[in-house]
């Protein structure tokens, strides 16, 4: 059963997955960089892409009068504006009032932003699991010799790898991801050399929820079946990515989703199903203590 | 290791303050009769609110060691909970210990764990700690799903657990295991209150105030921190058993990330540190919510949102602990305080004390 076509399997299906945990990372990680906040709500803005989505895509019948192709593709474009529009709303509601008090006042507040839209969203959607529909994609499957990959796995690391390019030309290519930098090293600094920081958060907080809400989507797309509470185990795990990768950098968050992905289909894979995440928490423990800032720190001095 | 209390937290304000905590007390001990003679049929379903309140206090008494007297994020504390929880089912259920026996190995193994857990990531910053005990609580209930060294009954859980008794006497009914439970929450109230103003709870103070100070005063910042981890998880502990055997049966379900989230909310709304204010906050948090059962679900949608807002509006909690003060013999203002002219000690070079006005 252990056999080299089985390794790739698990291979293809662990990018995939760790493509998912990656966009959503990176939404924590800029966060963090930028305000030092763990967005605790960052989960639910995901399941928030996964349902509007679903309302697109399945409620409102796009996947069968446009076709896959167009419908997909129009569906990315309106979840990734509703998200980052969703997350524009969350940071001005419930962050910005809280940036100058306590870091805990406003994981607090985080939390219960949290609570407040896994509800808001079961109470709009129910409870019960929401299936995407077969029919949505095209059931192709390509065959490398012995080795089978769907169109479905293709398509979802295709659609994360290219955001997560742009998303690195961006940042390391324009003057706006030149301020996202300065602002994430120091931002009294920043503000000296007149960068609105302001600005920079806000906009952080359209791109973060945007690829979170993209991977929301993809998540549907790629297990077929959504529910109201999908983004807790998420956000963790990509929470634990991020940290995986150093918080605050976004190679490593990259790098750290990619890792736990693998690390869970493997684990999956090779030892057992029902303690593949307590698997995941050992290795991340281990990481931390070797490691206690991650595998790509960010590169900041500790202030004293 | 002297240094009595001093003039720290709680208290109250002087002779007053006592007597009217005194009144309170006791007024609550009357309690479960008040209710009764209310309504003989809601009384209990009260009483169980109340009990339930007073078990998230326990708990959340012992959380505030760590998380806002040793100022460590610690996000896990259901896991030591669980552990309490389930050495107290295990003895009860399948040796057959009487559960008062069980509640010392019940916190002893809750601060075991701890201690072998927390020793290599205790120096960890902030943010790493919290996703590290975040780790532990998940670790430990995929560890009790799936029937760990087959003694912890899978997602089933163990049930059969006994209640506990004292001297023939077995606590049954809600009242009895108010006085209990509530009586537990005084001696947590008065230990952990002992415990902030003794040398050790100093020590923690001053290695969350400024650690890279504390250290070069020779504090031994990481055992202190060690310690306050390992005291807060076996207080926990204790807190499974008593939970165990109110519940009769305990499940994975109990121990999730979410009700440590919950415990961690409770510290932090109503002052992290502050005993008045974690008491505050586990009524806030686990009892109001009982009043507003008619809204059914949408009550958990206003209780995030008016987390958000109590944030927004107090950042620092419902009940902040003070700045703690201490009186040491022989400071400026006792020496010189009160003194009339005529030797007045020379003004202090930038002091900002009581110099002498020219």
């Amino acid at each position: 059963m252990y056999d080299f076509d089985f390794f790739l399997q698990q291979l293809s299906n662990g990018l995939t997955r760790g493509s998912i945990y990656a966009l959503i990372a990176l939404g924590y990680t800029m966060v963090y960089g930028v305000m030092k906040l763990i967005n605790f709500a960052h989960g639910e803005l995901v399941t928030l892409g996964a349902y509007f989505g679903y309302t697109l895509l399945v409620t409102l019948g796009l996947g069968r009068s446009l076709g896959p192709p167009l419908a997909i593709g129009f569906s990315m474009v309106m979840v990734v504006g509703l998200v980052a529009l969703a997350g524009h709303l969350l940071e001005r509601v419930a962050y910005r009032p809280l940036r100058h008090s306590d870091r805990l006042a406003a994981v607090v507040s985080a939390l219960g932003a949290s609570i407040f839209l896994q509800n808001a969203i079961m109470l709009k959607w129910g409870a019960q699991y929401r299936a995407y529909g077969a029919e949505l994609l095209p059931n192709v499957v390509f065959h490398i010799g012995s080795f089978s990959l769907p169109l479905v796995r293709v398509l979802v690391f295709a659609a994360a790898a290219a955001v997560m390019a742009a998303l690195h030309v961006f940042i390391h290519r324009t003057s706006l991801g030149l301020a996202i930098r300065a602002a994430a090293i120091d931002q009294g600094a920043a503000k000296l050399m007149g960068i609105d920081v302001r600005r920079v958060i806000a906009l952080v907080f359209v791109i973060g929820p945007a690829l979170g809400g993209l991977a929301g989507l993809l998540v549907g797309l790629y297990y077929g079946q959504i529910n109201f509470n999908m983004g807790q185990i998420y956000g963790l795990k990509a929470f634990t990515a991020a940290i995986i990768g150093g918080i605050g950098n976004i190679t490593g968050a990259m790098v750290g989703g990619l890792l736990l992905g693998l690390l869970e289909t493997l684990s999956e894979g090779y030892i057992s199903v029902a303690w593949k995440d307590a698997f995941t928490f050992v290795v991340l423990i281990m990481i931390l203590v070797f490691r206690p800032t991650g595998l790509l720190p960010e590169r900041v001095a500790e202030k004293l | 290791m002297t240094a009595g209390p001093g003039n720290g937290n709680g208290g109250g304000g002087g002779i007053w303050g006592t007597c009217l905590t005194g009144v309170g007390v006791l007024a609550f001990a009357f309690l479960p009769s008040i209710l009764f003679s209310l309504s003989r049929n809601s009384a209990p379903y009260w009483l169980d609110v109340l009990n339930t309140v007073g078990l998230y206090t326990i708990l959340a008494l012992s959380l505030n060691v760590i998380l806002g007297h040793a100022g460590m994020f610690h996000m896990g504390h259901a896991a030591f909970f669980a552990i309490g929880a389930y050495a107290t089912a295990i003895l009860n259920t399948s040796f057959g210990w009487s559960i008062m026996a069980t509640m010392p190995v019940a916190a002893l193994a809750a601060g075991l764990v701890a201690a072998v857990v927390a020793w290599p990531i205790i120096h960890l910053r902030g943010d790493y700690l919290l996703i590290v005990t975040i780790g532990i609580v998940e670790i430990v209930r995929i560890a009790i799903t799936n029937d760990i060294f087959g003694l912890t009954g899978g997602s089933n859980g163990m049930y059969g657990i006994s209640r506990p008794s004292f001297f023939g006497f077995t606590l049954i009914k809600p009242e009895h295991f108010f006085y209990f439970i509530w009586l537990t929450v005084g001696l947590t109230v008065l230990l952990f209150h002992w415990l902030e103003n003794s040398r050790f709870g100093r020590a923690l103070k001053f290695i969350k105030e400024d650690t890279v100070a504390a250290e070069s005063m020779g504090v031994n910042t990481t055992r202190y921190k060690l310690m306050a981890f390992v005291i807060g998880a076996a207080w926990a502990g204790l807190a499974g058993t008593i939970f165990a055997s109110r519940m009769k049966t305990i499940s994975p379900e109990s121990f999730t990330f979410s009700e440590s989230v919950l415990l961690f909310t409770i510290v932090i709304l109503g002052g992290k540190g502050s005993q008045r204010g974690v008491l505050l906050g586990s009524f806030l948090v686990m009892g109001l919510p009982e009043f507003f059962r008619g809204f059914q679900d949408k009550r958990i949608l206003v209780f995030g949102a008016a987390l958000v807002v109590m944030m927004i509006f107090r950042p620092q909690g419902l009940l902040p602990s003070k700045p703690s003060r201490y009186r040491l013999p022989g400071t400026l203002s006792e020496r010189y305080g009160g003194q009339e002219a005529g030797d007045k000690p020379p003004p202090l070079p930038g002091g900002d004390g009581p110099g002498p006005v020219a």
